[in-house]
């Protein structure tokens, strides 16, 4: 047989192995398990937690926060991914193509700059612009007395998101943009097709599969992403308070570990449900 | 229906290259017309320059004598054709086809109306509903024609309209295509860097170099006149030969043969003398030379003479007469078909 043969073969991917099972299976199993209990960061339930069945996730589906947190996260998601990293990633890279080399070059450095800082710094940065005393925005706008966190926290965070993650979008529509055979545009160019229509008729069904994978991978990210919390941490009064944040808050803040990991299980749900339907509509194409 | 006349028309790319430099030329109405040369000569750059596709950095163009200069593709008045002919692939045929009319928004009825009649003269009935995919590459290049000419545009322009297709299809396509414009009687250019493409479709053909026309003339002219020594080498299936030669009295002395002067030169005069192997005939006098090599062409063959100074010159002998390897003999030109070019490789005389 070629190859090392299955021992040496098991041998070499061990380690690896053992470490995604320590650090990514064992708490998603983990976190399954203590949904179905009362596990409690402190007190006899931490000590000795008992099974309570399905009785968290009848709590959670009752529980008024987490419907709150349910519509923020869609809102969230549909403003921030869908619409916004989505419509912006393929304009810039739509405009991009006929730019000057050295402009799309700096656009697209600065762009990707902002999807690579790590997130707390890039949180910081945006709460220096938009905090009322001496925040940047403020200061530009003449405007001291406007707490845009405070006053708008869930069109902050949309806006910060957006400005965040386009990168991935932009990068991935410009090599979807370049598989368009250019006669193809330049026919729709010669019969008199407008920009939209060329978009409609010709870019469109080209990158299709393209589109629906980057709504898939930019709506996953968006719904799990955490760094919400370093601008506003829920607030105020649960008004931003999307689904990771709520989940953190109960688990740590509450103490509440089986609970929220009740809410977790049914994130995740959530996560495979958008998931399938991004697919089905992906194998409908072909 | 419109000519296309073009004035001191210059295209330069940003990087500083002059596709088309300086260049007149008039296609007059109805006409199929042949843009010819060798790839990087600037043919595709005119073409796309009169489509609107690329922007004139200089001079102008008109179309049926209206300055379209300055003009978007789409309000022209041309269609296109692209050399891998960019059907839309998620379309069907009779989509592809009434395309121009959808983009016009012209009633669904009459867009598959277009679609059926305009698929009627070209053959493509039967294949309305399939997609580009299942389509052979004939097909694909009619589909293409079709929406094309669908639209009434005033010019046809295609880009190397045959080059996609297999050998055999290519000779039926291009019956088919000249055909088409007949029929039609549509102002059209085409681009080919294929010569024997060019001199069998075209009423008229430009032969182009460095972004300038060499020679314009029909196929005719350009085969048997070749205005210099490019187009020489370039027009013919086997190559011409070119051979220096010196005026000698009222002659010209050329790998050891005394052969007739075309024009008054003085005495000592270099020259180049043209002639083409099909119009080299075996003889009892002109150029000697001994058989090197011998190239069946079918009917004819091409036979290699290895002369004076081991220059070669190659003539073509009908198929009941191929000399052995090794033969002496001597190739005469025939009557008016012998050219001479001067230093400046251009034509000064045919005899």
């Amino acid at each position: 047989m070629a190859g090392l043969g299955v021992a040496r073969a098991v041998g070499f991917v061990a380690p690896a192995l053992l470490l995604v099972g320590v650090f990514l299976v064992f708490p998603a199993l983990w976190t399954l398990y203590i949904g179905v209990t009362d596990y409690q960061l402190t007190g006899p339930a931490a000590a000795a937690p008992s099974a309570v069945g399905l009785d968290n996730f009848a709590a959670v589906l009752d529980d008024a926060l987490f419907t709150n947190s349910l519509w923020l996260t869609a809102l969230f998601v549909l403003g921030s991914a869908v619409v916004g990293q989505n419509a912006l990633g393929f304009a810039l890279a739509w405009l991009l193509r006929r730019v000057r080399p050295w402009l799309r070059r700096t656009t697209e450095g600065l762009v990707l700059l902002a999807w690579i800082l790590p997130g707390p710094v890039v949180a910081y940065l945006w709460f220096a612009v938009l905090s009322r005393d001496g925040g940047t925005l403020g200061l530009l706008l003449d405007d001291p007395t406007t707490a845009w966190l405070v006053q708008y926290p869930m069109v902050s965070l949309v806006v910060f998101n957006v400005w965040r993650g386009t990168a991935f979008s932009m990068l991935l529509y410009t090599s979807a943009l370049a598989a368009v055979p250019p006669s193809q545009l330049e026919t729709a160019r010669l019969v008199g097709a407008n920009g939209w229509q060329a978009v409609r008729d010709v870019v469109f069904p080209h990158i299709r599969g393209h589109v629906l994978t980057n709504t898939l991978l930019i709506s996953l990210w968006t719904a799990n992403d955490f760094t919400p919390f370093l601008l506003t941490a829920g607030g105020p009064n649960h008004e931003s308070e999307v689904l990771p944040v709520l989940i953190y808050r109960q688990a740590l803040e509450g103490g509440r570990l089986g609970y929220a990991s009740a809410m977790s299980s049914l994130l995740l749900v959530g996560n495979l449900v958008v998931a399938l339907v991004y697919l089905r509509l992906l194998r409908r194409r072909a | 229906m419109a000519g296309v006349e073009i004035g001191g028309l210059s295209t330069v790319y940003p990087n500083g290259v002059r596709a088309v430099d300086g260049l007149d030329l008039g296609v007059v109405d109805g006409e199929l017309f042949a843009l010819l040369g060798p790839s990087g000569c600037g043919k595709t750059t005119l073409l796309r320059t009169i489509a609107g596709l690329e922007q004139a950095t200089d001079g102008k163009v008109l179309i049926g004598g209206r300055d379209v200069t300055r003009e978007q593709p789409g309000s022209r008045g041309v269609a296109m054709v692209f050399q891998d002919y960019a059907l839309f692939p998620h379309m069907t045929v009779a989509e592809n086809i009434a395309y121009p009319l959808r983009v016009r928004r012209a009633p669904k009825a009459r867009q598959r109306e277009v679609a059926e009649r305009t698929a009627a003269g070209l053959s493509l009935s039967g294949l309305l509903d399939r997609r580009p995919g299942q389509l052979s590459g004939g097909q694909q290049q009619r589909t293409a024609l079709a929406r094309a000419v669908a639209v009434e545009a005033d010019v046809l322009l295609l880009d190397e309209p045959l080059s996609n297709l297999d050998a055999r299809l290519r000779l039926e396509a291009r019956t088919f295509l000249k055909r088409l414009q007949r029929e039609l009687a549509l102002t059209t250019v085409f681009v080919t860097h294929d010569q024997a493409e060019a001199l069998a479709l075209a009423d008229r053909i430009a032969v182009m170099e460095s972004g300038r026309i060499r020679q314009l003339g029909t196929p005719r002219e350009v085969f048997q006149r070749p205005a210099d020594t490019f187009v020489a080498n370039f027009i013919g299936s086997t190559p011409m030969n070119l051979l220096d030669g010196v005026v000698r009295g009222d002659g010209v002395e050329c790998v050891g043969a005394l052969l007739p002067l075309p024009a008054d030169l003085a005495d000592g005069t270099p020259v180049v003398v043209g002639v083409r192997p099909e119009y080299l005939t075996v003889a009892a006098e002109g150029i000697a030379g001994r058989v090197s090599i011998v190239e069946n062409l079918g009917v004819t063959s091409l036979v290699t003479l290895e002369c004076a100074g081991g220059t070669l010159v190659g003539l073509t002998v009908p198929e009941q007469e191929e000399p052995a390897v090794g033969d002496a003999l001597h190739a005469c030109p025939a009557p008016g078909r012998l050219l001479c070019y001067g230093e400046d490789g251009l034509l000064l005389g045919a005899v």
